[in-house]
């Protein structure tokens, strides 16, 4: 399934590509894009996004801890 | 302003103020502890963000170099250039981010379509509720001046509707009871009651939003390679820094202090900031004024493709051709044509077949049906039938051969439908499918902005094509193909363009999926309300207009333009002062410039792609 969240305080393009690059790690991703100007995550995942996410939140605060993701 | 700019501000501001008490003649300790205070408060964020990195072994980045350059200038006792380097490279981290959000704030005013609310029945009052909470076959009601919340059929009520911010189009649409209506689209006249078709997430204005706002997901790739540049770039910036310091004075012996500020130089001129934001920004601004024109494009990397459009291939059908027949010509024998029309038209009273929609549509009244008698569909040629007590026979040749009539040739690349009366022939109409206004405009238009070939194929007959296509000034046209010739015919055309040269496809999205899916850029138009369309195409023209695939691909090239000028301008102006800097002969003061003024420049550069729609 794939699904699109809003972000917060995203500050650059290579923020966002560093943050790409440590999601598409994670178990389970099939593609990730993060978009600076749009700031949004795009993930693809074969397993249960909701269970994913939490992973992917924690990875995000280690990386950018100013950029937040909103889940909802 | 968010949040976090203001904070940004605030400190900018109280840095400002210490860094220009340190430069006053004050005694020294006193200057000093202002250097200080200035430099901490502009520079910890800086400094944690880089420890930060270096813990998650990700070291090279732009605060990382920040922080070594402006330790390197206080080791070197250069205190107002250690300060300046932090002040400066906040402030433009201070603009870049304003220039970012406001960029984004115009782009979704310019698509500026979210309903806020829908009023709908609840125990017999109009109540106010949120638009994705009204289930499909809710009854609405749309006041003046109000947005359509969701998809449906008027039951109640006639006004026009402003569909500008769905199609671009700036004429106003009337609307009368039956009439399915948009959401996106203002209602400028009286009250409507609608009858919703469907729930907001599969509404017109949700997928319009998603498509816009997921456009970026898909990166160009100049966009992608400046960030892996910007990556490897930095490490590299910073190793020769290292060496520029030491190697002069290990090998040479030349003083420390000297090359020390050349290597503090170097790396305060190397940030890779005003590439890697000023790029997506151009994108983004390019789709968003596309949007703005009524023109959906899926993604940066399509911005890319467009802009290097070389053959245009257009289905005829719904896309030069409205796709809906008129009667083009009225030819009577021996009697008026207003009569030949009248008999045709009141023949054809019971058919819904498009042809007899648009005979219907010729006469332009109410036929009377108390004048007919003993209609019979000849499903496929034609309509028997008596009017005013006199046998009508109506159909194509074939039908008239068989009822033993005799016609003449008709020279013609439509459809014509004959007439007899009591055997005899007395007239026909001849049926075309009606050119779009903007067609032949749409043409020149493609030629204007770079498109060498412009092709059209069709499984319609041939004369009929070739009328289309001399009258458009197209380059060559493909008649009588089947779906399965259209994709062979493609391919062919692959053969003729140049390595770098892209093949767009311009269908109505319907049965055109096989030759999308081929194309480099498949376009769809007049896309709007048909789902397919939207999913299959990479662009989507929300319009009727043919010109707007040439405007998107003046768009497209105007942004890429604006991309590459920025390149070069930064990467310039960076090598430059690079060098001087190396030789010795730029300052630090220089070097702040060719960072942060140039970053500043290639934004407001970059902001430019938001007016291309005009």
């Amino acid at each position: 399934m794939k699904k699109t969240f809003k972000l917060t305080d995203l500050d650059c393009a290579v923020c966002a590509a560093k943050l790409e690059d440590a999601v598409r790690t994670l178990d389970g991703i099939d593609s990730v894009s993060v978009s600076f100007m749009a700031q949004t995550m795009t993930i693809e995942t074969s397993r249960n996004i909701d269970e994913i996410m939490p992973e992917v939140v924690r990875l995000a605060a280690k990386i950018e801890p100013d950029c937040e993701i909103i889940l909802k | 302003m968010t949040k976090k700019l203001k904070k940004m501000l605030y400190k900018i501001i109280a840095a400002t103020v210490f860094f220009i008490a340190a430069l006053l003649p004050l005694p020294e300790q006193i200057c000093l502890a202002c250097f200080a205070l200035s430099y901490l408060i502009v520079g910890l964020p800086i400094i944690k963000k880089a420890v930060l990195n270096i813990k998650n072994g990700d070291v090279f980045d732009e605060n990382f170099l920040m922080m070594v350059a402006t330790f390197g200038a206080f080791a070197i006792a250069e205190y107002p250039e250690a300060v300046a380097v932090m002040l400066f490279f906040q402030i433009g981290e201070f603009f870049q981010s304003y220039a970012v959000n406001r960029s984004r704030k115009s782009i979704s005013a310019l698509m500026n379509i979210r309903p806020d609310f829908a009023r709908t029945e609840q125990d017999g009052q109009w109540v106010e509720v949120s638009p994705d909470e009204v289930p499909s076959g809710s009854l609405l009601e749309i006041r003046s001046g109000e947005r359509v919340p969701l998809d449906g059929v008027v039951t109640a009520g006639e006004s026009s509707l402003d569909m500008s911010s769905l199609t671009g189009e700036s004429l106003p649409r009337l609307v009368v009871k039956g009439d399915e209506i948009l959401s996106g689209a203002i209602n400028l006249g009286g009250i409507l009651h609608i009858r919703t078709t469907g729930v907001y997430a599969e509404s017109t204005v949700s997928k319009i939003l998603n498509l816009v706002e997921n456009a970026s997901a898909q990166k160009a790739r100049v966009e992608n390679f400046i960030t892996k540049f910007a990556r490897f770039y930095t490490p590299v910036v910073v190793i020769v820094a290292v060496l520029l310091a030491f190697l002069p004075p290990l090998l040479i012996g030349a003083p420390l202090n000297v090359w020390l500020y050349r290597a503090i130089t170097f790396l305060v001129i190397s940030c890779p900031c005003a590439l890697v934001i000023s790029i997506p920004l151009s994108f983004f601004g390019g789709i968003g004024a596309a949007s703005k024109c009524g023109i959906l494009i899926k993604g940066s990397n399509y911005l890319e493709i467009l802009a290097q459009a070389e053959i245009v291939v257009f289905d005829k059908t719904g896309t030069l051709t409205k796709g809906c027949f008129v009667v083009s010509n009225v030819l009577p024998e021996k009697i008026s044509a207003a009569e030949l029309l009248e008999t045709a038209a009141h023949l054809e009273a019971y058919s819904s077949h498009p042809i007899a929609v648009s005979i219907r549509k010729a006469y332009g009244q109410e036929p009377d049906l108390q004048r007919l008698s003993e209609i019979k569909d000849c499903f496929g040629k034609g309509i028997t039938g008596k009017f005013d007590n006199n046998e009508i026979i109506l159909g194509n040749a074939k039908m008239m051969r068989e009822a033993g009539i005799k016609i003449p040739e008709v020279p013609t690349c439509g459809t014509v439908v004959y007439v007899a009366r009591n055997g005899i022939y007395i007239g026909c109409l001849l049926i075309e499918d009606e050119i779009k206004a903007d067609a032949a405009n749409a043409v020149r238009q493609l030629k204007k902005v770079g498109v060498i070939q412009t092709v059209m194929l069709t499984g319609d007959r041939e004369n009929t094509a070739q009328k289309v296509s001399e009258t458009l000034g197209l380059d060559c046209c493909f008649a009588e193909l089947l779906p399965a010739d259209k994709v062979q015919k493609f391919e062919e055309l692959f053969l003729r363009k140049t390595a770098g040269g892209k093949v767009l496809f311009v269908g109505d999205g319907i049965n055109d999926a096989p030759v999308l899916a081929r194309s480099d850029i498949g376009i769809a138009m007049g896309g709007i309300g048909s789902d397919a369309a939207i999913e299959a195409a990479d662009v989507v023209i929300m319009t009727d207009e043919p010109s707007k695939i040439a405007k998107a691909v003046e768009i497209s090239k105007r942004t890429l333009h604006l991309v590459y000028e920025n390149i070069v301008f930064i990467l310039a102006v960076k090598f430059v002062v690079l060098g001087l800097g190396a030789a010795g002969m730029a300052s630090i003061w220089a070097a702040v410039f060719a960072d942060v003024g140039v970053s500043v420049i290639a934004i407001l550069n970059a902001m430019r792609a938001l007016r291309f729609y005009k």
